[in-house]
């Protein structure tokens, strides 16, 4: 790579890397595995910086953070992610009442707790929506998967995210 | 199918901005009628807003963009970029030393590119370079009669400045800036972590429309308001790009 390609690694990645973190932080679970993760993402990026096709930067960085954070998981062999059915719609419990009350009650901590006990699956979509802003399009190319299946994901990940909110804040699961 | 599944299986598009513009207003037609589906909204809103205040994001670690930075460097010295062959025109074109900052755009944009391209161009660059070199703000504050008062004698004209925390998009602050061949008022807002850049600039005679584009993955609007020229950009999705222009001009 040449100065002024790197240059225009560095002028187009570079300003990413607080998104890239973030997402890396929430999917490893782990300080140090999420600065490994980032320091190795960007240097994979390096790599395929010629394959780039000027489309959102953003969104192709948080693919490779993505795949890099997934591929430590293999090395490691621990967290393994059960697979999850994609048919099956969440059931929401009607008889639960006021949530509306109940999100006023919950402070970050909980929701943090919560959504971190989320499997990783629910985990990332809700991450790339939520805190990136990441549009249904970026996100399916981030986690290669159809719109679709991202937005029944999403949907199953956002009912999951407020019935773990409700059954912490009541105490536990009934 | 009832009108009120239809709508219930839409909501969370609806609410992520997804819609288009006749499905939105079916939502809401809907949404007006129905109490089970407004009270849904109401519960995805509180969710949604309790994820992006901020609290849940994780920020990167002080020196690792340096020590992210220098691995780069190292590596990039070795390394020649890995490019489908399809791809090996863009590493060329990038190596024309003249061109280099804008070789992207000229690959992309085969014709001579219009005024309007151009300074979206410079729009995004001054974005970017905002969020880099951590100058975002010269003055820092969400009460707009501080910042208004402060772009006085530092600018030939005195720019609108609103905050609109109400609506979702507190102003952060302002910051001078140079666009077009002239200095310019930047205002910033917030979304989440989100920064907005707002340039804003006088322009008696309305020469160019409204419009939107994407520059390097930023969205990018344009619009004219009370003689005044104003920018709009963000990575921030278009919707909510769309819904702070519509509130400055209010």
């Amino acid at each position: 790579m040449d100065s002024t390609e790197l240059e225009r690694f560095e002028r187009t990645l570079l300003p990413h890397m607080r998104a890239a973190y973030n997402l890396a932080r929430w999917l490893t679970r782990s300080d140090q595995d999420a600065e490994d993760v980032v320091q190795e993402a960007y240097l994979r990026a390096v790599r395929f910086f010629g394959g780039f096709r000027g489309g959102d930067p953003k969104a192709w960085l948080l693919t490779i953070v993505r795949n890099t954070s997934h591929s430590a998981w293999r090395r490691r062999d621990s967290g393994a992610t059960v697979p999850i059915d994609e048919d099956t719609p969440e059931v929401e419990d009607a008889s639960l009442g006021p949530e509306d009350l109940l999100l006023q009650k919950a402070s970050g901590q909980e929701l943090r707790a919560v959504l971190d006990a989320l499997p990783v699956e629910f985990r990332e979509v809700v991450v790339l929506r939520e805190l990136e802003g990441l549009s249904y399009k970026e996100m399916a190319d981030v986690i290669q998967l159809p719109i679709g299946t991202v937005m029944s994901r999403l949907a199953r990940a956002r009912a999951r995210l407020r019935r773990g909110l409700e059954e912490r804040l009541r105490g536990g699961p009934e | 199918m009832s009108g009120h599944e239809k709508a219930s299986r839409l909501l969370e598009a609806y609410l992520d901005g997804e819609l288009d513009l006749v499905r939105s207003l079916e939502v809401e037609r809907h949404l007006s009628e129905c109490e089970p589906c407004s009270g849904a909204l109401r519960r995805q809103r509180a969710l949604r807003s309790a994820l992006m205040d901020g609290s849940l994001y994780y920020d990167a670690p002080k020196g690792l963009s340096e020590r992210v930075r220098t691995e780069v460097r190292k590596t990039s010295k070795g390394s020649r970029p890995v490019a489908p062959a399809g791809w090996r025109w863009r590493a060329v074109a990038a190596t024309v030393p003249v061109a280099a900052a804008l070789a992207w755009a000229l690959v992309a944009i085969p014709k001579g590119p219009s005024q309007d391209e151009l300074v979206s161009r410079e729009v995004a660059s001054a974005h970017v370079r905002s969020l880099m070199a951590e100058h975002l703000t010269d003055v820092a504050s969400s009460d707009r009669h501080t910042v208004k008062p402060w772009f006085n004698g530092k600018l030939d004209f005195s720019p609108e400045v609103k905050d609109l925390a109400g609506e979702g998009y507190p102003l952060v602050g302002g910051r001078l800036d140079y666009i077009g061949g002239r200095a310019v008022a930047a205002l910033v807002f917030r979304r989440g972590n989100h920064s907005i850049n707002v340039f804003v600039w006088p322009e008696p005679d309305a020469r160019g429309g409204d419009g939107e584009s994407s520059i390097q993955g930023y969205n990018v609007i344009r619009w004219r308001h009370s003689g005044m020229r104003y920018w709009a950009v963000s990575d921030l999705n278009l919707p909510e790009l769309l819904e702070l222009a519509g509130d400055l001009q209010r």
